[in-house]
Protein backbone atom coordinates (compact mmCIF):
# COMPACT_ATOMS: atom_id res chain seq x y z
CA UNK A 1 0.00 0.00 0.00
CA UNK A 2 2.88 2.23 0.88
CA UNK A 3 4.33 1.65 -2.25
CA UNK A 4 1.54 2.43 -4.44
CA UNK A 5 1.05 5.39 -1.84
CA UNK A 6 4.68 6.64 -2.83
CA UNK A 7 4.08 6.28 -6.60
CA UNK A 8 0.62 8.00 -6.59
CA UNK A 9 2.25 11.28 -5.08
CA UNK A 10 5.57 11.23 -7.62
CA UNK A 11 3.47 11.59 -10.00
CA UNK A 12 0.18 13.70 -8.69
CA UNK A 13 3.16 16.50 -8.82
CA UNK A 14 5.13 15.14 -11.86
CA UNK A 15 3.03 12.71 -14.69
CA UNK A 16 5.70 12.78 -16.87
CA UNK A 17 8.12 10.81 -14.47
CA UNK A 18 9.42 7.32 -16.17
CA UNK A 19 8.62 4.28 -15.13
CA UNK A 20 12.95 4.01 -14.48
CA UNK A 21 12.86 7.15 -12.63
CA UNK A 22 9.89 6.03 -10.25
CA UNK A 23 11.51 2.40 -9.73
CA UNK A 24 15.27 4.37 -8.79
CA UNK A 25 13.66 6.64 -6.72
CA UNK A 26 11.84 4.27 -4.86
CA UNK A 27 14.42 1.33 -4.83
CA UNK A 28 11.89 -0.85 -6.69
CA UNK A 29 12.25 -2.97 -10.18
CA UNK A 30 11.10 -0.83 -13.48
CA UNK A 31 8.53 -3.90 -14.01
CA UNK A 32 6.78 -3.67 -10.31
CA UNK A 33 6.78 -0.18 -10.94
CA UNK A 34 4.96 -0.54 -14.55
CA UNK A 35 3.04 -3.49 -13.06
CA UNK A 36 1.37 -1.28 -10.25
CA UNK A 37 0.59 1.66 -12.24
CA UNK A 38 -1.15 -0.66 -14.69
CA UNK A 39 -3.17 -1.82 -12.19
CA UNK A 40 -4.38 1.40 -10.93
CA UNK A 41 -4.93 2.79 -13.92
CA UNK A 42 -7.45 -0.36 -14.40
CA UNK A 43 -8.91 0.21 -11.40
CA UNK A 44 -9.71 3.84 -12.04
CA UNK A 45 -6.93 5.01 -9.48
CA UNK A 46 -5.39 6.67 -11.34
CA UNK A 47 -7.87 8.70 -13.77
CA UNK A 48 -5.29 10.74 -16.46
CA UNK A 49 -2.40 12.41 -16.42
CA UNK A 50 -3.34 15.80 -17.16
CA UNK A 51 -1.08 19.05 -17.57
CA UNK A 52 -2.09 21.87 -14.75
CA UNK A 53 -1.99 25.38 -17.26
CA UNK A 54 -2.14 28.70 -16.29
CA UNK A 55 -4.52 29.64 -18.83
CA UNK A 56 -4.54 33.14 -17.90
CA UNK A 57 -0.83 33.44 -19.17
CA UNK A 58 -1.08 31.37 -21.94
CA UNK A 59 -3.51 34.34 -23.25
CA UNK A 60 -6.90 32.29 -23.07
CA UNK A 61 -10.15 34.12 -21.80
CA UNK A 62 -12.06 31.54 -19.68
CA UNK A 63 -14.30 32.70 -17.20
CA UNK A 64 -15.66 30.40 -14.09
CA UNK A 65 -17.49 31.09 -11.39
CA UNK A 66 -18.21 28.90 -7.84
CA UNK A 67 -21.77 28.18 -7.13
CA UNK A 68 -23.58 27.44 -3.79
CA UNK A 69 -26.26 25.41 -4.82
CA UNK A 70 -29.42 24.38 -2.20
CA UNK A 71 -30.76 20.99 -3.28
CA UNK A 72 -33.78 18.81 -1.87
CA UNK A 73 -32.57 15.38 -1.44
CA UNK A 74 -34.44 12.85 -2.64
CA UNK A 75 -35.31 9.40 -0.76
CA UNK A 76 -33.18 6.34 -0.96
CA UNK A 77 -30.49 8.31 -2.94
CA UNK A 78 -29.82 11.49 -1.23
CA UNK A 79 -27.64 13.97 -2.85
CA UNK A 80 -26.35 11.49 -5.40
CA UNK A 81 -28.88 11.38 -7.99
CA UNK A 82 -29.11 15.54 -7.92
CA UNK A 83 -25.42 15.82 -8.19
CA UNK A 84 -25.38 13.16 -11.20
CA UNK A 85 -27.91 15.44 -13.20
CA UNK A 86 -25.20 18.33 -12.93
CA UNK A 87 -21.96 16.86 -13.26
CA UNK A 88 -23.03 15.37 -16.80
CA UNK A 89 -23.11 19.10 -17.95
CA UNK A 90 -19.24 19.41 -19.60
CA UNK A 91 -19.14 22.92 -18.46
CA UNK A 92 -19.30 21.59 -15.07
CA UNK A 93 -15.79 21.20 -14.10
CA UNK A 94 -16.30 19.90 -10.55
CA UNK A 95 -18.77 19.04 -8.09
CA UNK A 96 -18.75 18.87 -4.57
CA UNK A 97 -21.10 18.05 -1.79
CA UNK A 98 -20.71 20.39 1.15
CA UNK A 99 -20.91 20.66 4.76
CA UNK A 100 -22.64 23.87 6.19
CA UNK A 101 -25.33 26.09 5.12
CA UNK A 102 -25.41 25.00 1.30
CA UNK A 103 -25.06 21.15 -0.02
CA UNK A 104 -23.41 20.98 -3.39
CA UNK A 105 -20.59 23.70 -4.16
CA UNK A 106 -20.01 23.80 -8.52
CA UNK A 107 -17.89 25.21 -10.71
CA UNK A 108 -18.62 26.21 -14.28
CA UNK A 109 -16.11 27.26 -16.53
CA UNK A 110 -17.22 28.48 -19.95
CA UNK A 111 -15.65 31.49 -22.33
CA UNK A 112 -17.71 34.69 -21.19
CA UNK A 113 -19.62 35.18 -18.22
CA UNK A 114 -22.71 35.54 -20.29
CA UNK A 115 -22.18 31.93 -21.02
CA UNK A 116 -21.71 31.13 -17.56
CA UNK A 117 -24.69 33.28 -16.83
CA UNK A 118 -26.69 31.26 -19.27
CA UNK A 119 -25.74 28.03 -18.29
CA UNK A 120 -26.70 28.87 -14.67
CA UNK A 121 -29.67 30.08 -15.21
CA UNK A 122 -31.36 28.30 -18.21
CA UNK A 123 -29.43 24.54 -16.97
CA UNK A 124 -28.49 24.66 -13.53
CA UNK A 125 -31.33 26.73 -11.58
CA UNK A 126 -34.10 24.98 -13.72
CA UNK A 127 -32.93 21.43 -12.31
CA UNK A 128 -35.54 19.50 -9.96
CA UNK A 129 -34.68 19.65 -6.53
CA UNK A 130 -32.88 22.82 -6.98
CA UNK A 131 -33.52 25.04 -4.48
CA UNK A 132 -31.03 28.10 -4.67
CA UNK A 133 -28.05 29.05 -6.25
CA UNK A 134 -25.85 31.34 -5.49
CA UNK A 135 -22.75 32.45 -7.98
CA UNK A 136 -19.50 33.62 -7.56
CA UNK A 137 -17.34 34.32 -10.48
CA UNK A 138 -13.57 33.84 -10.11
CA UNK A 139 -12.02 36.99 -10.21
CA UNK A 140 -8.15 36.11 -9.91
CA UNK A 141 -6.69 32.55 -9.15
CA UNK A 142 -3.41 32.14 -6.98
CA UNK A 143 -3.13 29.02 -5.82
CA UNK A 144 -4.55 25.97 -7.85
CA UNK A 145 -3.82 21.97 -7.03
CA UNK A 146 -1.42 23.04 -4.38
CA UNK A 147 0.77 25.27 -7.26
CA UNK A 148 1.41 28.69 -7.04
CA UNK A 149 0.37 30.04 -10.22
CA UNK A 150 2.78 33.50 -9.95
CA UNK A 151 5.35 31.96 -8.02
CA UNK A 152 8.16 34.80 -7.15
CA UNK A 153 10.65 32.14 -5.45
CA UNK A 154 12.95 31.12 -7.66
CA UNK A 155 16.57 29.29 -6.56
CA UNK A 156 18.32 31.94 -5.08
CA UNK A 157 21.48 29.99 -4.17
CA UNK A 158 25.16 30.77 -5.15
CA UNK A 159 26.21 28.40 -7.93
CA UNK A 160 28.52 26.96 -6.05
CA UNK A 161 29.24 26.57 -1.92
CA UNK A 162 30.94 24.27 0.35
CA UNK B 1 54.86 28.48 14.33
CA UNK B 2 57.07 31.39 15.06
CA UNK B 3 55.61 34.98 15.01
CA UNK B 4 57.43 37.94 14.13
CA UNK B 5 55.49 40.59 16.35
CA UNK B 6 56.48 43.86 13.93
CA UNK B 7 54.80 46.09 11.68
CA UNK B 8 56.03 43.96 8.69
CA UNK B 9 52.87 41.86 9.20
CA UNK B 10 49.42 43.86 8.11
CA UNK B 11 47.78 40.84 8.34
CA UNK B 12 48.24 38.14 11.07
CA UNK B 13 51.03 35.44 9.31
CA UNK B 14 48.71 33.22 10.95
CA UNK B 15 45.50 34.59 8.62
CA UNK B 16 47.55 34.38 5.53
CA UNK B 17 48.98 30.67 6.37
CA UNK B 18 45.27 29.42 6.13
CA UNK B 19 44.49 28.11 2.09
CA UNK B 20 41.96 30.30 0.33
CA UNK B 21 38.98 28.28 -0.09
CA UNK B 22 39.59 25.83 -2.50
CA UNK B 23 36.66 26.10 -4.74
CA UNK B 24 36.86 29.98 -5.01
CA UNK B 25 38.69 29.35 -8.52
CA UNK B 26 36.40 26.84 -9.59
CA UNK B 27 33.34 29.07 -8.16
CA UNK B 28 34.53 32.13 -10.66
CA UNK B 29 34.37 30.04 -13.74
CA UNK B 30 30.79 28.82 -12.96
CA UNK B 31 29.79 32.02 -12.05
CA UNK B 32 31.43 33.00 -15.51
CA UNK B 33 29.38 30.29 -17.62
CA UNK B 34 25.83 31.19 -19.04
CA UNK B 35 23.19 27.81 -18.02
CA UNK B 36 25.01 26.27 -15.82
CA UNK B 37 22.94 22.93 -13.70
CA UNK B 38 24.97 23.11 -10.73
CA UNK B 39 24.56 20.31 -8.65
CA UNK B 40 28.06 22.04 -6.32
CA UNK B 41 25.56 23.43 -4.11
CA UNK B 42 25.43 22.87 -0.30
CA UNK B 43 22.50 23.90 0.80
CA UNK B 44 19.02 22.64 0.26
CA UNK B 45 17.60 23.54 -2.94
CA UNK B 46 14.02 24.47 -0.75
CA UNK B 47 13.10 27.57 0.95
CA UNK B 48 12.50 27.79 4.99
CA UNK B 49 8.90 26.49 5.09
CA UNK B 50 6.34 29.72 4.99
CA UNK B 51 5.26 28.76 8.71
CA UNK B 52 8.66 29.33 10.18
CA UNK B 53 9.04 32.86 8.00
CA UNK B 54 5.41 33.66 8.90
CA UNK B 55 6.23 33.11 12.72
CA UNK B 56 9.65 35.31 12.01
CA UNK B 57 6.90 38.08 10.50
CA UNK B 58 4.42 37.69 13.79
CA UNK B 59 7.80 37.94 15.98
CA UNK B 60 8.42 41.19 14.33
CA UNK B 61 5.00 42.21 14.05
CA UNK B 62 5.21 42.12 17.91
CA UNK B 63 8.04 43.96 18.22
CA UNK B 64 10.85 41.12 18.62
CA UNK B 65 14.15 43.19 17.91
CA UNK B 66 16.14 43.86 20.99
CA UNK B 67 19.09 41.48 21.82
CA UNK B 68 18.20 38.17 24.13
CA UNK B 69 20.10 36.77 26.95
CA UNK B 70 23.58 35.36 25.38
CA UNK B 71 23.34 31.95 25.16
CA UNK B 72 19.72 32.55 23.87
CA UNK B 73 16.34 32.92 24.40
CA UNK B 74 15.66 30.30 27.32
CA UNK B 75 12.10 29.23 25.13
CA UNK B 76 14.53 28.43 22.61
CA UNK B 77 16.69 26.59 24.73
CA UNK B 78 14.15 24.84 26.18
CA UNK B 79 12.89 22.82 23.09
CA UNK B 80 16.27 22.47 21.78
CA UNK B 81 16.81 20.22 25.14
CA UNK B 82 13.19 18.73 24.34
CA UNK B 83 14.48 17.76 20.59
CA UNK B 84 17.35 16.01 22.31
CA UNK B 85 15.36 14.20 24.53
CA UNK B 86 13.22 13.11 21.55
CA UNK B 87 15.84 12.65 19.52
CA UNK B 88 18.44 10.64 21.64
CA UNK B 89 17.28 10.64 25.01
CA UNK B 90 19.85 12.72 25.72
CA UNK B 91 19.15 15.06 29.14
CA UNK B 92 20.78 18.62 29.05
CA UNK B 93 19.72 21.64 31.35
CA UNK B 94 18.65 24.35 29.01
CA UNK B 95 20.25 26.62 31.28
CA UNK B 96 23.93 25.41 31.50
CA UNK B 97 24.17 23.02 28.89
CA UNK B 98 22.96 24.69 25.69
CA UNK B 99 23.92 27.86 24.17
CA UNK B 100 22.19 29.27 20.37
CA UNK B 101 25.09 30.51 18.42
CA UNK B 102 25.04 31.83 15.01
CA UNK B 103 24.76 28.63 12.81
CA UNK B 104 26.71 25.66 13.78
CA UNK B 105 29.87 27.24 12.22
CA UNK B 106 30.12 29.31 15.38
CA UNK B 107 29.41 27.00 17.50
CA UNK B 108 32.40 24.83 16.13
CA UNK B 109 34.16 28.50 16.31
CA UNK B 110 33.42 29.15 20.01
CA UNK B 111 33.79 25.46 20.89
CA UNK B 112 37.53 24.84 19.57
CA UNK B 113 38.66 28.54 21.26
CA UNK B 114 36.80 27.41 24.38
CA UNK B 115 38.96 24.29 25.00
CA UNK B 116 42.51 25.16 22.67
CA UNK B 117 45.41 25.83 24.77
CA UNK B 118 48.24 27.13 21.83
CA UNK B 119 50.05 23.92 20.98
CA UNK B 120 47.23 21.37 21.45
CA UNK B 121 46.41 18.84 18.26
CA UNK B 122 43.03 18.34 16.72
CA UNK B 123 42.43 15.21 14.69
CA UNK B 124 40.52 16.15 12.06
CA UNK B 125 39.02 13.59 9.53
CA UNK B 126 39.21 14.46 5.49
CA UNK B 127 37.13 14.65 3.23
CA UNK B 128 35.32 17.17 5.31
CA UNK B 129 33.95 20.45 5.34
CA UNK B 130 36.00 23.23 4.64
CA UNK B 131 35.80 25.05 7.79
CA UNK B 132 37.63 22.79 11.04
CA UNK B 133 41.13 23.14 9.90
CA UNK B 134 40.95 26.98 9.87
CA UNK B 135 38.93 27.21 12.94
CA UNK B 136 41.68 25.14 14.77
CA UNK B 137 44.25 26.75 13.36
CA UNK B 138 42.60 30.02 14.46
CA UNK B 139 42.26 28.88 17.74
CA UNK B 140 46.02 28.31 18.15
CA UNK B 141 45.74 24.69 17.84
CA UNK B 142 47.86 22.45 15.50
CA UNK B 143 45.54 20.12 13.26
CA UNK B 144 46.29 16.91 12.48
CA UNK B 145 44.50 15.45 9.42
CA UNK B 146 43.18 12.11 9.56
CA UNK B 147 42.00 10.64 6.08
CA UNK B 148 39.27 8.67 5.36
CA UNK B 149 38.67 6.17 2.66
CA UNK B 150 35.56 4.56 0.05
CA UNK B 151 36.66 1.68 1.03
CA UNK B 152 35.76 1.70 4.49
CA UNK B 153 32.36 3.94 3.49
CA UNK B 154 34.15 6.99 4.33
CA UNK B 155 34.15 6.23 8.10
CA UNK B 156 36.24 6.96 10.65
CA UNK B 157 37.91 4.37 11.64
CA UNK B 158 40.18 3.93 15.44
CA UNK B 159 43.18 2.45 13.47
CA UNK B 160 42.92 5.27 11.39
CA UNK B 161 43.56 7.79 14.64
CA UNK B 162 44.86 5.85 16.87
CA UNK B 163 48.83 6.20 15.91
CA UNK B 164 48.00 10.04 15.54
CA UNK B 165 47.05 10.20 19.36
CA UNK B 166 50.06 11.96 21.32
CA UNK B 167 49.80 13.57 24.75
CA UNK B 168 49.53 16.72 23.34
CA UNK B 169 45.87 16.08 21.65
CA UNK B 170 43.09 17.52 22.88
CA UNK B 171 40.07 16.94 20.54
CA UNK B 172 38.49 14.99 17.71
CA UNK B 173 36.24 16.67 15.06
CA UNK B 174 33.63 14.46 14.02
CA UNK B 175 30.88 15.26 11.47
CA UNK B 176 28.37 12.52 10.30
CA UNK B 177 26.28 12.29 8.36
CA UNK B 178 28.98 13.82 6.27
CA UNK B 179 29.84 16.52 4.03
CA UNK B 180 31.10 15.62 1.18
CA UNK B 181 30.89 12.08 1.33
CA UNK B 182 27.21 11.47 2.65
CA UNK B 183 29.04 9.16 4.92
CA UNK B 184 27.09 8.24 8.40
CA UNK B 185 28.72 6.51 11.42
CA UNK B 186 26.53 3.83 12.69
CA UNK B 187 26.39 2.81 17.06
CA UNK B 188 29.14 0.51 16.70
CA UNK B 189 31.54 2.92 14.64
CA UNK B 190 30.69 5.50 17.36
CA UNK B 191 31.41 3.37 20.10
CA UNK B 192 34.95 2.19 18.75
CA UNK B 193 35.78 6.02 18.53
CA UNK B 194 34.14 6.58 21.75
CA UNK B 195 36.53 4.16 23.54
CA UNK B 196 39.60 5.55 21.85
CA UNK B 197 38.38 9.07 23.01
CA UNK B 198 37.81 7.50 26.50
CA UNK B 199 40.77 5.84 27.33
CA UNK B 200 43.19 8.77 26.03
CA UNK B 201 40.36 11.73 27.77
CA UNK B 202 39.66 13.14 24.59
CA UNK B 203 36.97 16.30 24.00
CA UNK B 204 34.96 15.64 20.80
CA UNK B 205 33.42 17.94 19.05
CA UNK B 206 30.49 16.57 16.95
CA UNK B 207 29.01 18.59 13.98
CA UNK B 208 26.14 16.68 13.66
CA UNK B 209 23.82 19.03 11.53
CA UNK B 210 23.06 16.66 8.80
CA UNK B 211 21.71 14.18 11.64
CA UNK B 212 17.77 14.60 10.64
CA UNK B 213 18.89 14.10 7.06
CA UNK B 214 19.68 10.22 7.37
CA UNK B 215 17.97 7.61 5.20
CA UNK B 216 17.54 3.90 6.13
CA UNK B 217 17.57 4.57 9.89
CA UNK B 218 18.26 6.88 12.08
CA UNK B 219 21.28 8.86 13.26
CA UNK B 220 22.85 8.05 16.81
CA UNK B 221 24.54 11.39 18.19
CA UNK B 222 28.12 11.16 19.49
CA UNK B 223 26.80 12.06 22.84
CA UNK B 224 24.42 9.06 23.62
CA UNK B 225 27.38 7.05 23.47
CA UNK B 226 27.65 5.89 27.14
CA UNK B 227 30.82 7.68 28.88
CA UNK B 228 30.63 10.24 25.92
CA UNK B 229 28.00 12.90 27.22
CA UNK B 230 30.66 14.68 29.57
CA UNK B 231 33.19 14.76 26.95
CA UNK B 232 31.18 15.83 23.70
CA UNK B 233 30.42 19.14 22.09
CA UNK B 234 27.32 18.13 20.16
CA UNK B 235 27.15 20.85 17.48
CA UNK B 236 23.78 20.94 15.44
CA UNK B 237 21.73 23.84 13.61
CA UNK B 238 18.52 24.68 11.79
CA UNK B 239 20.11 24.97 8.40
CA UNK B 240 19.94 21.86 6.57
CA UNK B 241 16.84 20.02 8.15
CA UNK B 242 14.75 23.33 7.97
CA UNK B 243 16.39 24.76 5.20
CA UNK B 244 17.22 27.56 6.93
CA UNK B 245 21.14 28.42 5.76
CA UNK B 246 20.58 32.07 5.56
CA UNK B 247 18.83 32.67 9.20
CA UNK B 248 22.21 31.67 10.70
CA UNK B 249 21.00 29.96 13.61
CA UNK B 250 22.41 26.58 15.35
CA UNK B 251 23.29 25.58 18.79
CA UNK B 252 25.91 23.50 20.92
CA UNK B 253 25.17 20.97 23.74
CA UNK B 254 27.88 19.49 26.22
CA UNK B 255 29.34 20.19 29.73
CA UNK B 256 28.72 23.16 32.10
CA UNK B 257 32.41 23.57 32.30
CA UNK B 258 32.71 24.22 28.29
CA UNK B 259 29.37 25.59 27.18
CA UNK B 260 29.80 28.31 30.20
CA UNK B 261 33.55 29.21 27.97
CA UNK B 262 31.81 28.83 24.95
CA UNK B 263 29.06 31.46 26.39
CA UNK B 264 31.77 33.46 27.60
CA UNK B 265 33.63 34.11 24.45
CA UNK B 266 30.06 34.39 22.23
CA UNK B 267 29.09 37.39 24.65
CA UNK B 268 31.97 39.12 24.09
CA UNK B 269 32.25 38.40 20.17
CA UNK B 270 29.02 38.13 18.93
CA UNK B 271 26.58 39.32 22.23
CA UNK B 272 23.40 36.74 21.15
CA UNK B 273 22.35 35.12 18.04
CA UNK B 274 19.52 37.15 16.36
CA UNK B 275 16.31 37.26 17.85
CA UNK B 276 14.17 36.67 14.58
CA UNK B 277 16.08 34.04 13.73
CA UNK B 278 15.61 32.67 17.03
CA UNK B 279 11.86 33.28 16.82
CA UNK B 280 12.02 31.11 14.09
CA UNK B 281 13.92 28.27 15.23
CA UNK B 282 11.83 28.16 17.91
CA UNK B 283 8.65 27.52 15.30
CA UNK B 284 11.04 25.15 13.49
CA UNK B 285 11.44 22.86 16.65
CA UNK B 286 7.88 22.90 17.73
CA UNK B 287 5.71 22.70 14.53
CA UNK B 288 8.52 22.01 12.34
CA UNK B 289 8.77 18.52 11.89
CA UNK B 290 5.97 17.48 9.21
CA UNK B 291 7.68 19.71 7.16
CA UNK B 292 11.29 17.83 7.26
CA UNK B 293 9.41 14.67 6.80
CA UNK B 294 8.36 15.81 3.47
CA UNK B 295 11.92 16.73 2.51
CA UNK B 296 13.42 14.01 3.61
CA UNK B 297 11.34 11.98 1.89
CA UNK B 298 11.86 13.78 -1.29
CA UNK B 299 16.18 13.88 -0.32
CA UNK B 300 15.88 10.11 -0.35
CA UNK B 301 14.30 9.57 -3.42
CA UNK B 302 16.91 11.66 -5.42
CA UNK B 303 20.16 10.29 -3.21
CA UNK B 304 18.66 6.33 -5.09
CA UNK B 305 18.06 8.41 -8.38
CA UNK B 306 21.88 9.82 -8.49
CA UNK B 307 23.38 6.72 -7.05
CA UNK B 308 21.64 4.19 -9.38
CA UNK B 309 22.52 6.72 -12.24
CA UNK B 310 26.09 6.96 -10.79
CA UNK B 311 26.47 3.11 -11.24
CA UNK B 312 24.86 3.11 -14.53
CA UNK B 313 26.96 5.77 -15.60
CA UNK B 314 30.41 3.55 -14.34
CA UNK B 315 31.33 6.44 -11.54
CA UNK B 316 31.94 4.07 -8.70
CA UNK B 317 29.94 5.20 -5.94
CA UNK B 318 29.19 4.17 -2.18
CA UNK B 319 25.79 4.37 -1.20
CA UNK B 320 25.61 7.48 0.95
CA UNK B 321 23.33 7.14 3.89
CA UNK B 322 23.13 10.59 4.76
CA UNK B 323 23.55 14.27 4.30
CA UNK B 324 22.34 15.55 0.19
CA UNK B 325 25.41 14.26 -1.08
CA UNK B 326 26.87 11.63 -3.78
CA UNK B 327 30.95 11.13 -3.61
CA UNK B 328 31.83 9.13 -6.63
CA UNK B 329 35.16 8.38 -7.65
CA UNK B 330 36.06 9.89 -11.20
CA UNK B 331 39.35 7.86 -10.98
CA UNK B 332 38.10 5.68 -14.24
CA UNK B 333 38.10 8.83 -16.45
CA UNK B 334 41.95 8.82 -15.70
CA UNK B 335 41.25 12.66 -14.17
CA UNK B 336 41.95 13.94 -11.14
CA UNK B 337 38.86 15.85 -9.32
CA UNK B 338 39.89 19.13 -10.36
CA UNK B 339 40.09 18.19 -14.17
CA UNK B 340 37.16 16.14 -14.22
CA UNK B 341 35.01 19.26 -12.73
CA UNK B 342 36.33 21.85 -15.00
CA UNK B 343 36.29 20.20 -18.07
CA UNK B 344 32.61 19.06 -17.53
CA UNK B 345 31.91 22.32 -16.21
CA UNK B 346 33.23 23.90 -19.92
CA UNK B 347 32.03 20.53 -21.84
CA UNK B 348 28.54 20.11 -20.01
CA UNK B 349 27.74 22.82 -18.43
CA UNK B 350 27.39 20.48 -15.69
CA UNK B 351 28.91 22.11 -11.86
CA UNK B 352 30.10 19.59 -9.13
CA UNK B 353 32.63 20.40 -6.62
CA UNK B 354 36.34 18.56 -7.12
CA UNK B 355 36.69 16.64 -4.11
CA UNK B 356 40.05 17.48 -3.36
CA UNK B 357 38.51 20.61 -1.97
CA UNK B 358 37.86 18.68 0.92
CA UNK B 359 40.66 17.79 1.33
CA UNK B 360 43.79 15.27 -0.03
CA UNK B 361 41.15 12.53 0.89
CA UNK B 362 38.89 13.95 -1.42
CA UNK B 363 41.45 13.45 -4.26
CA UNK B 364 40.10 11.53 -7.03
CA UNK B 365 36.37 12.24 -6.32
CA UNK B 366 33.81 14.79 -6.97
CA UNK B 367 30.78 16.04 -5.02
CA UNK B 368 27.25 15.71 -6.38
CA UNK B 369 24.90 17.48 -3.99
CA UNK B 370 21.19 16.49 -4.81
CA UNK B 371 19.48 19.62 -3.13
CA UNK B 372 18.47 19.70 -6.58
CA UNK B 373 15.50 19.49 -8.82
CA UNK B 374 14.44 15.74 -10.52
CA UNK B 375 14.14 17.75 -13.64
CA UNK B 376 18.08 19.36 -13.20
CA UNK B 377 19.47 15.97 -11.60
CA UNK B 378 18.18 13.88 -14.70
CA UNK B 379 19.34 16.12 -17.36
CA UNK B 380 22.68 16.63 -15.36
CA UNK B 381 22.95 13.37 -14.85
CA UNK B 382 22.67 12.03 -18.63
CA UNK B 383 24.90 15.10 -19.60
CA UNK B 384 27.23 13.30 -16.82
CA UNK B 385 26.63 10.41 -18.81
CA UNK B 386 27.80 11.62 -22.46
CA UNK B 387 30.91 12.69 -20.53
CA UNK B 388 31.99 10.17 -18.96
CA UNK B 389 31.50 8.20 -22.30
CA UNK B 390 33.95 10.37 -24.18
CA UNK B 391 36.65 9.91 -21.67
CA UNK B 392 36.38 6.71 -20.78
CA UNK B 393 36.40 5.44 -24.61
CA UNK B 394 39.23 7.77 -25.16
CA UNK B 395 41.03 5.96 -22.14
CA UNK B 396 40.25 2.65 -23.21
CA UNK B 397 41.68 3.65 -26.92
CA UNK B 398 45.57 5.25 -25.14
CA UNK B 399 45.54 1.77 -23.50
CA UNK B 400 45.07 -0.59 -26.76
CA UNK B 401 47.68 1.67 -28.36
Amino acid sequence: MIVRKRILELLENDSKLTDYQISTMLGMKKEEVKKEIGEMEEEGIILRYSTLVNWEKAGVEKVSALIDVKVVPQRDVGFDEIAERIYRFPEVRSVILMSGGYDLSVEVMGKSIKEVARFISQKLATIEHVQSTMTHFVLKRYKQHGVILNDKEKDRRQVICP
Amino acid sequence: MSLKTNRDHRVSPIVESLPPSGIRKFFELVANTKGVISLGIGEPDFVTPWHIREACLYSLEQGYTMYTSNSGLPELRSEITKFLVRSYELDYDYDKEIIVTIGASEAVDAALRAIITPGDEVIIPEPSYVSYMPCAVLAGAEPIIVDTFARDDFRLKPEHIERKITPKTKAIILCYPNNPTGAVMGREDLEEIAALAVENDLIVISDEIYSELTYNGRHVSMASIPGMKERTILVNGFSKAWAMTGWRIGFAAGPEDIIGAMVKIHQYTILCAPVMAQMAALEALKNGGDEVEKMVLQYDQRRRFVVNRLTEIGLDCFEPRGAFYAFPSVKITGMNSGEFAEELLREEKVAVVPGDAFGRAGEGFIRISYAASMKNLTKAMDKIEAFVGRRVKTVSNLCQV
